[in-house]
């Protein structure tokens, strides 16, 4: 784990880091792209026009205060948010060309193909291998199942934890162990993109590390979008990150979006350049 | 030991006890008093039936059990209203729990939250608090009426009608308490669920209902020994001290005349002799059993089917 410093400049930036390879947003092949993008709870606007490519196998982290929207934000991309009655998007949410608030669009769809990780690990009441399992039985997964099992539990970096205890209720594992079996949740239904909100912050430090590995694994293989309050977590584990903050009407909108090094070492603009100094927030 | 210095003595005085918690103390003597009152009151009722009642079962042993209704006190027994219990609660089982649970899954997972929602929500609670006579009522003018215009039997004072009565009463209390089971059920579960891709109906089915189910078990369970030992809407839905008919056709059992446990007891509490005090008291003490058998049975559902968060 490294060591966190009080320093501001000291964040250790950059050993996944793009920037490295002069990589930019605009550039790289794109899994979802936010145009204009509000969301609103009833009358409130939450998130306030959005507008950013999300390139793809690439971990993208949203930073920002608390309550500037990131959260709404990202449970947008597969509509998460069409569980509370009041929420409604507007703007465009792109996914290979296609409008996800399109009216044809079936929201279950969208969210099997693109997964979520939750803040507090949250398995079923169920046995470790149907926790995994459950994705691909409602999707109607036809292959070997045990197979599937056995290959999401491996990506998560947990199969030799559980290997011997399938059977056992997943809420009988750690903290840790918890939330790796939810990333094996969502990688089982061979989703393009992962969705994680603030997927650490219920978790010790080790654990928190094992997930960062864990994500820098997975990018390998598909699309990474993470919320995060921690700076040095954004910093060690994302290629790119997006800076939020909120407005006089409490409408989170984008101050800054780049390369993770540009953003934390180099920032353009005063606002995030206060934030991931921790002079805000 | 060193003579105490001044900060000691100091430390000491400052976390020394000062004095007694008077009030405190009265509240707690007032809360095991509550307690205790409640306690003796429910006490002095079960050993005043069983000092009563005890002696038939010694005299008569299952006999008393076994036997039918009669207007001698030596040969009367609570078959018939065991019978006629165990018949009617499985009827009400059968009627109420798939409605009842139904509803509450529609208005907690599936109706939105708008106020007609909200407005046969009041109602329903409304309805469980309505005295049970008034169920007696509707069942005479609506159930008895219904199968009497049809041309059953006995002018439609069957078992079928009683059922429908206690199943109108207890159907509010089933609906409530499975609605508040399924709320309790954590919206993080949920989440997990369509995050991984799952339909509403693969959520309810599979993960929701589930976790709710002790909570539902045990609400159900409990409104159905509620209406088993309820009185009042069966004496005007027709539960008369009726025999069943022995042909031991179902036809006939579900349409002639019938009787439940507590209208045995109803019954013989106001019977001149005073044998039947005797007899009545036995009668509650089978009732008791029977209600404690299904609390119990509520209980063992509930721990077997427990879940962690």
């Amino acid at each position: 784990m490294t060591t966190e410093t009080t320093t501001p400049r000291a964040i250790d930036v950059g050993s996944v880091a793009a920037a490295a390879t002069g990589e930019t947003m605009e550039a790289l092949p794109t899994a979802v792209a936010l145009r204009d993008v509000s969301v609103y709870y009833g009358s409130f606007r939450a998130v306030k026009e959005v507008s950013l490519d999300i390139p793809r196998q690439r971990i993208t982290a949203f930073i920002g205060p608390s309550g500037c929207g990131k959260s709404t934000l990202l449970r947008s991309i597969n509509r998460m948010n069409d569980l509370i009655p009041t929420a409604r998007v507007e703007g465009h949410m792109l996914f290979h060309d296609e409008d996800l608030y399109a009216d044809y669009v079936d929201p279950v769809e969208v969210r099997r193909r693109i997964g979520m990780v939750f803040q507090k690990p949250n398995p079923f009441p169920k046995s470790i291998y149907d926790n995994v399992a459950f994705g691909p039985r409602v999707t109607g997964y036809k292959g070997d199942l045990d197979e599937l099992v056995e290959r999401s539990l491996r990506r998560a970096a947990l199969w030799d934890e559980v290997k011997d205890k399938l059977k056992q209720s997943g809420l009988a594992l750690s903290g840790g162990q918890q939330q790796r079996l939810c990333i094996a949740r969502a990688i089982a239904t061979e989703p393009d993109m992962i969705l994680m909100d603030e997927p650490a912050s219920a978790l010790d430090p080790r654990s928190t590390l094992q997930i960062e590995e864990l994500m820098v694994e997975l990018k390998e293989k598909y699309t990474i979008v993470i919320v995060t309050h921690n700076m040095q977590q954004a910093a060690r584990a994302s290629d790119f990150t997006v800076f939020l903050t909120m407005d006089e009407d409490r409408a989170g909108y984008v101050v800054e979006q780049g390369d993770t090094i540009g953003i934390f070492t180099n920032p353009k603009d005063r606002l995030t350049e206060d934030y991931v100094s921790g002079r805000f927030g | 030991m060193t003579i105490p210095s001044v900060t000691s003595v100091a430390v000491q005085r400052s976390l020394a006890r000062q004095g007694r918690d008077w009030p405190g103390l009265v509240f707690a003597l007032l809360l095991l008093g509550a307690m205790l009152l409640t306690l003796v009151i429910l006490v002095i009722l079960i050993v005043d039936q069983l000092t009563r009642g005890l002696p038939v079962f010694q005299e008569r042993g299952v006999d008393f059990l076994t036997s039918g209704l009669s207007s001698d006190p030596a040969k009367a027994g609570v078959a018939q209203g065991i019978v006629g219990s165990l018949v009617i609660g499985l009827l009400v089982a059968i009627l109420c729990f798939p409605l009842g649970i139904l509803t509450a899954v529609y208005l907690e997972e599936y109706a939105g939250d708008n106020w007609i929602t909200r407005f046969i929500s009041i109602n329903i609670r409304n309805l469980a608090g309505v005295p049970s006579i008034v169920y007696g009522l509707l069942g005479l003018t609506v159930f008895v009426a219904l199968f009497g215009i049809l041309g059953f039997p006995n002018n439609g004072r069957n078992i079928l009608a009683g059922a429908l009565t206690l199943t109108a009463l207890i159907l509010p209390i089933v609906i409530i308490t499975s609605a508040e089971a399924l709320r309790s059920v954590p919206l993080s579960l949920r989440e997990g669920g369509y995050g991984a891709g799952a339909t509403r109906w693969q959520v309810v089915r599979q993960l929701v209902l589930p976790a709710a189910r002790p909570g539902i078990l045990t609400g159900t369970i409990l409104a159905l020994a509620r209406a088993l030992g309820e009185t009042a809407p069966l004496l005007l839905a027709g539960a008369v001290l009726g025999t069943f008919s022995t042909s031991g056709s179902v036809q006939d059992v579900l349409t002639g005349p019938y009787t439940v446990l507590p209208m045995t007891v109803y019954d013989w509490s106001r019977r001149p002799q005073d044998e039947f005090r005797e007899l009545t008291s036995a009668a509650i003490i089978v009732l008791l059993v029977l209600t404690l058998f299904f609390n119990a049975l509520a209980i063992f559902l509930r721990n077997r089917y427990q879940k962690q968060w």
